[in-house]
């Protein structure tokens, strides 16, 4: 785990990076890393995030200057400038069931190639899809998904990148933090090795390439 | 009595104690608001908790805590919260005991339409799809018409949100189930006969013997 600042952290993010960002509706986002994507003009991002929150906010800033390409999601209904540039094919975004978006990311991050769920099947969602019956239930052949960089959010961060989350902030952070090439982390609250104790840690410290420093 | 309020009134008395509830936007949030004194009742948000509270007092809300729709909330004694990848396990691995969802249409063999209308609303599916594929019940909670139309359809002409058909339909109307998979005309709403409830209802209904009002 390395120290950098936000300018440092974006600056490692080249245009047309994968990029997973955790939160929902904004909530549990890394907002100072966005707000550095939007000053960094970074352009033809590949997004992989839960929403796309509201305009001016979490990564609905990203929207605002049309720095996405592509997205992959689950739900875009509260952003109207998402679905103006998904309809207009500014952005291609490719809307999957909320727990299949979760376990494909997780896939990712565990060393599996997919996963088997039954939600999709008899939907839209299955076109194009592997069907695979087990045990005489049908289910959805799902890929893992991983990308270049995971944006997380968390509510502590020690000095070796041990991660503990708070309340309905942690959501996709903690899945997210495995499974992506580089993984930059921005905390509310950094704090000394042994606040967190052992048990309490969510993220473990190795899975952290650089935490963002405060102030 | 509103539409909602007999639609919310009505699945509230699907609760049992101890219950695993999941509650969509809408008409079905109200459902918290009747939930009968006493019975204890467990209910989730997606994002991430169990153990979801009313809106908090003045001065009392966290940025971190908020419902799925991204506003402040209370978590209840009890509460735990958990990252994503559990909150859709309790959804897709059948430990949700009921989930109450909005619905655009539902048809005469109990599938529903509820997340998208081709060409001018495609706000992606969020949850539903999961839970309506994993929770142990599925409730619908919508209005029986919308604009004159019956929203009780033959057969769902807007993209299904799951190949799995749902339990019941809680309507301003209507209770509606699907016993052997054929759509059954349960309950009418106080005052309503059921060649009332019939003549507004797209859908072939079954209809027992003895069709008794609902008790609110």
């Amino acid at each position: 785990m390395k120290s950098v600042s936000v300018e440092e952290a974006v600056a490692l993010i080249p245009n047309g990076a994968s990029i997973m960002v955790g939160g929902f509706m904004g909530i549990g986002t890394p907002e100072r890393l966005l707000d550095e994507l939007v000053r960094q003009k970074k352009s033809d991002i590949s997004l992989i995030c839960n929403d796309a929150c509201r305009p001016g906010m979490g990564v609905g800033k990203l929207f605002d200057g049309g720095q996405v390409s592509r997205m992959i999601g689950t739900h875009i209904g509260l952003n109207p400038k998402a679905q103006q540039q998904m309809l207009g094919k500014q952005v291609d975004i490719s809307l999957v069931p909320q727990g299949t978006f979760v376990e494909r990311i997780r896939a990712g991050g565990c060393g599996l190639g997919g996963v088997l769920t039954p939600t999709g099947v008899g939907t839209l969602v299955e076109e194009g899809k592997q069907k695979i019956d087990v045990n005489g239930k049908t289910y959805l052949l799902e890929t893992a998904l991983r990308a270049d960089f995971a944006l997380v959010h968390t509510f502590l961060a020690d000095y070796v990148g041990n991660l503990s989350y708070a309340l309905t902030a942690r959501n996709f952070n903690p899945v997210m933090a495995m499974a992506a090439d580089t993984v930059i982390v921005t905390a509310e609250h950094i704090v000394p090795v042994g606040v967190i104790a052992p048990d309490h840690v969510v993220t473990p410290g190795p899975l952290v390439d650089y935490l963002v420093a405060n102030g | 009595m509103d539409a909602q309020t007999i639609i919310a009134r009505r699945v509230a008395q699907e609760l049992r104690p101890g219950n695993l509830v999941n509650l969509g936007i809408g008409i079905p949030t109200l459902v918290a608001n009747y939930v009968p004194e006493g019975l204890k009742i467990f209910f989730q948000s997606e994002n991430g908790l169990i153990g979801t509270g009313p809106i908090p007092e003045q001065g009392m809300a966290h940025p971190l805590l908020t419902d799925a729709g991204g506003r402040p909330i209370s978590a209840l004694p009890g509460a735990a919260t958990f990252d994503s990848a559990m909150s859709f396990g309790l959804i897709r691995g059948g430990h949700v005991d009921i989930t109450v969802l909005g619905g655009l249409q539902v048809d005469a063999g109990g599938h529903l339409a509820n997340w998208m209308i081709p060409g001018k609303m495609v706000p992606g599916m969020g949850g539903a799809m999961d839970l309506v594929a994993g929770a142990k019940r599925v409730i619908v909670a919508m209005q029986h018409a919308a604009k004159g139309k019956s929203k009780i359809v033959a057969k769902c002409n807007l993209p299904l949100t799951s190949g799995r058909p749902v339990d019941m339909v809680v309507t301003d109307m209507a209770v509606i189930a699907f016993p052997g998979g054929k759509a059954t005309l349960m309950e009418t709403a106080p005052g309503l006969k059921v060649a009332e409830v019939l003549a507004v209802t797209e859908a072939e209904l079954a209809v027992p013997d003895n069709v008794p009002e609902m008790k609110l």
